[in-house]
């Protein structure tokens, strides 16, 4: 008993002695008059190669270049998504932002809360009306809104033209509205080059699972490789990884998505529809720093250079001048609203 | 009825220590990450116990927990494993969430608070019945059982909502029109912004309410006699069987009304994944409860502390690090408390 | 190092405790070489927990082992078995899917380059087995040997590690009659041939039987050494609990129950499967008056336990049908025959008759919880009230009705047992009394005989199960024999004798063949 108690006593004042210790180079105290931006990913969003390390990347640059104090959050769980935010909020952050459009109804109900904080939302969801008239979010809340559909029309029109068959494949990750945007654009930019195309579209499944369902997504893609396609977009998070290893195995070719994913199957990725999170991060932290930032739907299309394909030296050889003229020549067309490119199926 | 009354040192001794050797690896941890405890441990005591808003959602957590660690406790006493609250919460959640959906606005929120309630109950309860009759008719391990559902509930709960009821861009059901509860902000404004709601009062009625089933009542000790030694009991007359069955009913009923603490405490409709990993904490709030109440009730404060501090020190260490304390933590008691316990007895016969 | 005139084993003031408990304190034990020496004593006494120290298996907390004449004190496993001891422990550890050869070996196999050396294995088993008339087939599976061969293979198992000095822990709990002639015969041999070995033991007519000379231990302490020549079974008794006993013995209580137009139980053509064999109880057709004590004698393993679970409403009866007092109760639950009057005495208190975590208070109302609660609410105050009148009652000790079950000896736990089935307001109708004194010290048993005998002259039908022969014979009014599943034979109490017994148990008199 009295042993117990002195290992007991022992422990504690061990415990004692090292909350007294202190690393070298941890808590440098933050400068003054610096831009404070807080971010909170989606669950186990960090490390998905796309959308989260995309904002992450932006937050980084910010702090590289523009001097940013940036706090990142990741949630434990669903009901961890707004007390991150308010967390943040209530430190008296210039920006909060939430990377999803999970994080909708949350950041509605802080920006009433926090009037004079700036709110960020990256695929924030517009609600409509009973009239479908849009409700315009509150004034200090931007919602990042990507126009996903031009950029993947491009990248449809390009595997029509580059792809070598008249069947082409899509993979989408979980069966949304969002991810439908994904294959409308797709779909149209496959038709308007070749209008006797075909599109074979699937979808890994109905709930958020599916964005994270690697051998899925190449069961998907082996299936429609043997249907005769020889191209697929997937838009499925880490589901496309799976699609990438039936590339592979099946040397074809697919296009990858959110980021340059070139590295997951070299050789064998077209191209790959990207979606300038990054950039749109670095962008509201800018504006937060300089004072320009205000609320209100803010797009990301191929005109704000928010959706983009990659074409460099890596898949140059795989993409032959007319077909990369022509393509830039849609692009064009889009930008200047010639093409009006449908955002649902 | 429990044996004697226990002693406190046998009583308070086990967790102290178990805390103490946690605390201690957590330090190591943190210095490991290169960052510094006293700062962390500040952050993470600021952010629960420091402020009433961190304590409010410390307090919301704590609610969940108490209703998962005891769906894990009360079979477990029976002598079956229950890794099923994480569905049969949800089922709960969902199904006060139809509940709320179905009544009309004008039903006061009292009663409609309480049909959700039983809703829930009931949702979990069934998500919980099938193990039991699996268990009590075939013999079918619970815990094959359990762990199977959970994904097949999950999986076909997020399949209703992401394809019948979902509003649009969300992964959550529209709002329920009544049943809402108050929340502790209501009255306390200091609480505000936190998702502390009367619920607790609930989890802490079900946890008083249980102490009195298995401790004062015939079928507890039936139940309890079940756990400990089935042939004995089967000789003294009990259905081991219909036993087994209540006391994963009963398990999944308390899992299920687990739920309406986010569905009419917090954001007053059903999402996905809202109470993801709760019952499996639950199983670590049990076994560090010790399958008792009120040991439950301290063990998920201490949870729900670890849970949101997590979140309070997440900017300066990753967040995989609360996880790992967590473990610690389970560890830490799964060690001390049969050891402290084997060292106590022998002082005490020593003394004798 | 060993001294060829110092004594085969002397143990001097040892002492060991788990935990609080002091399972040994002072325990002294000295042993001649080539003698058959008897550790005697209740359950709990200490008997294997200081052979288990003599065996390497605990190391002592005090005092000294001497092991022909070198100071062993502390040593290990690896250690005895060089030196030569070895122990057969009540429970065999034998692989059953291997051979008596295979078995015998493991550990040391022999080999040929890298393969198992099988015939060389099977011949020198065979050849000890010869040396020390210990009559087993070396080729023959572990699985499909007798209880008696099983144990043989144990004995081998450590004299073919070279066991000089061997120590048996209660071996003929198992036995049938003939098989522990059979084992006193091997045991002699084995003296014969200059081997040392220790039996432990309770029973106190092998001891007189078999032994050269006897030490008694009472509570963790060694309390006295005699030589069996010139002792007889009282004076054993007397050291053992301290006190005069009666022994199992026939009494005339002279009281006569006045004879019913019904059997208290009968069973008509039960048929029960069992774990092992689909008709463990095969056909199966009996009454019991009241006043009647029904003895079933036979070798364990021949239905006697699924005869019993079927009784009680533990196992299902696959045919036939079971009354009380007329009344068939074939399709009863546990508890409905609990409450129509059956007790059950379960032949494992350990498994079946405590939950040894439960206080003994709580312990004393199982099966009879419905008695002390209302819809929900279970009351403490009678429950508490019970608890004092039966741990006053049946002498339960400690006194205290809050300590858990498992606290107690084994023969106050079986007080519990024997309070709660029988110490009811009145006396049960029916009484299954299952190995009711197994591993209870004398004292105990004395008093439970007194009151199945009580319940018996109160007009109660008891069903005695047991495996000790002299209590069969000693209780019971009738004395049935079970063999494979049948009652093979039925004489009255006051004219059985184990001889007459004895071949009706292994299956050598059939009753086709009588």
């Amino acid at each position: 008993m009295r042993k117990l108690l002195v290992v007991l006593g022992g422990l504690v004042l061990l415990h004692v002695a090292l909350l007294f210790a202190r690393p070298k180079g941890a808590d440098a105290s933050p400068a003054t008059k610096r831009v404070r931006v807080g971010i909170v990913f989606d669950l186990g969003g960090r490390g998905d190669k796309s959308f989260n390390d995309g904002a992450y990347e932006g937050g980084e640059r910010a702090i590289r270049e523009l001097g940013a104090d940036v706090t990142f959050i990741e949630p434990g769980e669903g009901s961890d998504r707004e007390p991150g935010l308010r967390l943040l909020a209530a430190e008296g952050m210039d920006l909060v932002m939430g990377v999803g459009f999970i994080f909708t109804d949350d950041l509605n109900k802080l920006a009433t809360e926090y009037p004079k904080t700036h709110f960020a939302g990256i695929d924030y969801a517009i609600s409509t009306d009973s009239t479908g008239k849009v409700i315009p979010p509150p004034p200090n809340i931007a919602a990042l809104k990507f126009r996903e559909e031009e950029g993947s029309f491009l990248v449809g029109a390009l595997a029509a033209l580059a792809g070598g068959s008249k069947k082409l494949g899509f993979v989408g990750g979980m069966d949304s509205p969002l991810i439908r945007k994904f294959e409308a654009g797709y779909t149209a930019g496959v038709k308007h080059v070749c209008p006797d195309c075909e599109v074979i579209a699937q979808y890994a499944g109905v709930t958020p699972i599916a964005f994270r369902n690697p051998s899925r997504g190449k069961e998907l893609a082996l299936s429609q490789y043997q249907q005769g396609v020889k191209v697929i977009f997937h838009a499925s998070g880490s589901t496309g990884l799976g699609v990438f290893e039936a590339a592979r195995s099946m040397n074809a070719l697919a296009i990858g998505v959110d980021a340059d994913q070139f590295r997951e199957a070299p050789g064998h990725v077209l191209t790959s529809m990207v979606k300038g999170i990054d950039a749109a991060v670095y962008d509201a932290i800018k504006r937060a720093q300089n004072g320009t930032f205000a609320g209100g739907i803010i797009g990301f299309g191929l005109a704000e250079n928010g959706v983009g394909y990659v074409y460099d030296a890596n898949n140059k050889a795989q993409i032959p001048d007319a077909v990369r003229a022509k393509v830039e020549a849609l692009k064009a067309e889009i930008i200047a609203g010639k093409i009006k490119v449908p955002s649902t199926t | 009825m429990s044996g004697r009354a226990m002693r406190w040192d046998e009583t308070l001794l086990p967790p102290l220590m178990a805390l103490a050797i946690a605390a201690v690896v957590g330090d190591l941890l943190i210095l490991a990450f290169g960052a510094s405890p006293g700062h962390v441990f500040g952050l993470l005591f600021e952010g629960t116990w420091g402020n009433a808003y961190g304590f409010g959602q410390t307090l919301y957590k704590t609610t969940t927990l108490v209703c998962t660690g005891l769906a894990v406790a009360i079979p477990l006493r029976a002598g079956l494993f229950n890794i099923g609250a994480e569905s049969q919460i949800a089922a709960g959640g969902f199904a006060a969430a139809l509940a709320g959906l179905a009544l009309p606005a004008g039903v006061p929120w009292p009663i409609a608070a309480v049909l959700c309630l039983l809703a829930a109950a009931i949702g979990g309860g069934l998500v919980a019945a099938v193990p039991g009759a699996l268990r009590a008719k075939f013999g079918a391990s619970e815990v094959i059982v359990t762990i199977m559902l959970n994904f097949i509930v999950l999986a076909f709960l997020n399949w209703v909502v992401a394809a019948k009821l979902h509003v649009p861009e969300s992964l959550h059901t529209p709002e329920i029109a009544t049943g809402g509860v108050p929340r502790f902000a209501d009255f306390i404004s200091i609480f505000h912004g936190s998702a502390a709601n009367v619920t607790l009062f609930v989890a802490l009625a079900l946890a008083a309410k249980m102490w009195w089933y298995l401790f004062r009542t015939k079928q507890g000790y039936e139940l309890r006699a079940v756990g400990l030694q089935p042939e004995a009991a089967e000789n003294g007359g009990v259905s081991l069987g219909r036993t087994w069955f209540q006391a994963m009913l009963i398990g999944g009923a308390i899992a299920g009304a687990g739920g309406i603490n986010y569905v009419l405490g917090y954001k007053h409709y059903y999402e996905e994944g809202f109470a993801t990993g709760s019952g499996y904490i639950g199983i670590a709030v049990a076994l560090v409860g010790r399958n008792h109440p009120v040991g439950i009730v301290f063990a998920a404060l201490l949870f729900a502390t670890l849970s949101q501090g997590g979140l309070a020190v997440n900017a300066v260490v990753p967040k995989q690090l609360m996880d790992v304390l967590q473990a610690v933590v389970i560890l830490a008691v799964a060690v001390c408390v049969p050891e402290v316990r084997r060292v106590l007895r022998a002082a005490g016969g020593r003394a004798a | 190092m060993s001294d060829a005139t110092a004594p085969a084993i002397a143990l001097s003031g040892i002492a060991k405790a788990f935990g609080p408990v002091q399972a040994i304190r002072n325990a002294s034990l000295t042993v001649a070489r080539g003698e058959i020496h008897a550790l005697m004593g209740e359950n709990g006494a200490g008997k294997s927990t200081l052979m288990r120290v003599l065996a390497g298996m605990f190391r002592p907390d005090g005092g000294t082992a001497h092991v022909e004449g070198a100071d062993v004190t502390g040593w290990d496993t690896a250690d005895a078995i060089a030196a030569g001891v070895g122990m057969v422990h009540q429970h065999f550890m034998l692989v059953p899917t291997l051979t008596v050869a295979e078995n015998v070996m493991l550990g040391r196999e022999m080999t040929r380059g890298v393969a198992l050396d099988r015939a060389g294995a099977e011949a020198a088993v065979r050849a000890l087995c010869e040396k020390t008339g210990l009559v087993v087939d070396p080729a023959r599976k572990v699985a499909d040997l007798s209880v008696g061969e099983a144990q043989r293979v144990e004995i081998l198992k450590v004299l073919f590690r070279g066991a000089r000095i061997l120590i048996l822990d209660e071996p003929t709990a198992v036995l049938s009659p003939p098989e522990v002639q059979e084992l006193w015969r091997v045991l002699r041999t084995l003296r014969a041939n200059g081997g040392t070995v220790v039996l432990i033991t309770h029973k106190l007519d092998e001891v007189i039987d078999i032994s050269d000379t006897i030490t008694v231990m009472r509570a963790g302490e060694t309390v006295g050494r005699m030589a069996t020549a010139g002792t007889t079974p009282a004076d054993i008794a007397r050291a053992m609990v301290g006190r005069d006993v009666a022994l199992a013995q026939r009494v005339d209580t002279g009281v006569t129950v006045a004879p019913r137009a019904t059997p208290r139980l009968e069973v008509r053509d039960l048929c029960v499967a069992g774990a092992e064999r689909a008709q463990a109880v095969d056909h199966l057709t009996f009454s019991v008056q009241a006043g009647e004590i029904f003895g079933i004698a036979g070798v364990e393993g021949n239905g006697q336990t699924e005869l019993i679970e079927a009784l009680a409403g533990l196992r299902r009866a696959d045919a036939g049908s079971i009354l009380l007092d007329g009344q068939p109760i074939t399709a009863c639950t546990v508890s409905e025959r609990i409450d129509r009057g059956l007790a059950h005495v379960p032949e494992d208190r350990h498994l079946r008759g405590l939950v040894l975590d439960y206080a003994i208070a709580d312990n004393l109302i199982l099966g009879r919880q419905h008695q002390y609660a209302g819809t929900w609410n279970l009351d403490f105050a009678r429950v508490g009230a019970n608890a004092a009148k039966q741990v006053a009652a049946y002498d339960i000790r400690p006194a205290d009705a809050q300590l858990p079950a498992r606290a107690l000896s084994g023969g106050n736990q079986q007080k519990i047992v024997i309070a709660r089935e029988l110490g009811g307001a009145q006396f049960p109708a029916v009484i299954l009394a299952a190995q009711p004194t197994r591993g209870v010290d004398v004292g105990a048993i004395e008093f439970i005989h007194a009151r199945l005998r009580a319940a018996r002259d109160a007009g109660s039908a008891v069903v005695l199960v047991s495996a000790d022969l002299t209590e069969v014979i000693a209780l019971s009014t009738r004395v049935a024999v079970m063999y494979g599943g049948k009652i093979v034979t039925i004489v009255p109490g006051d004219a059985a004798t184990p001889l007459e017994l004895g071949p009706w148990m292994t299956g050598a008199m059939r009753a086709g063949a009588a």
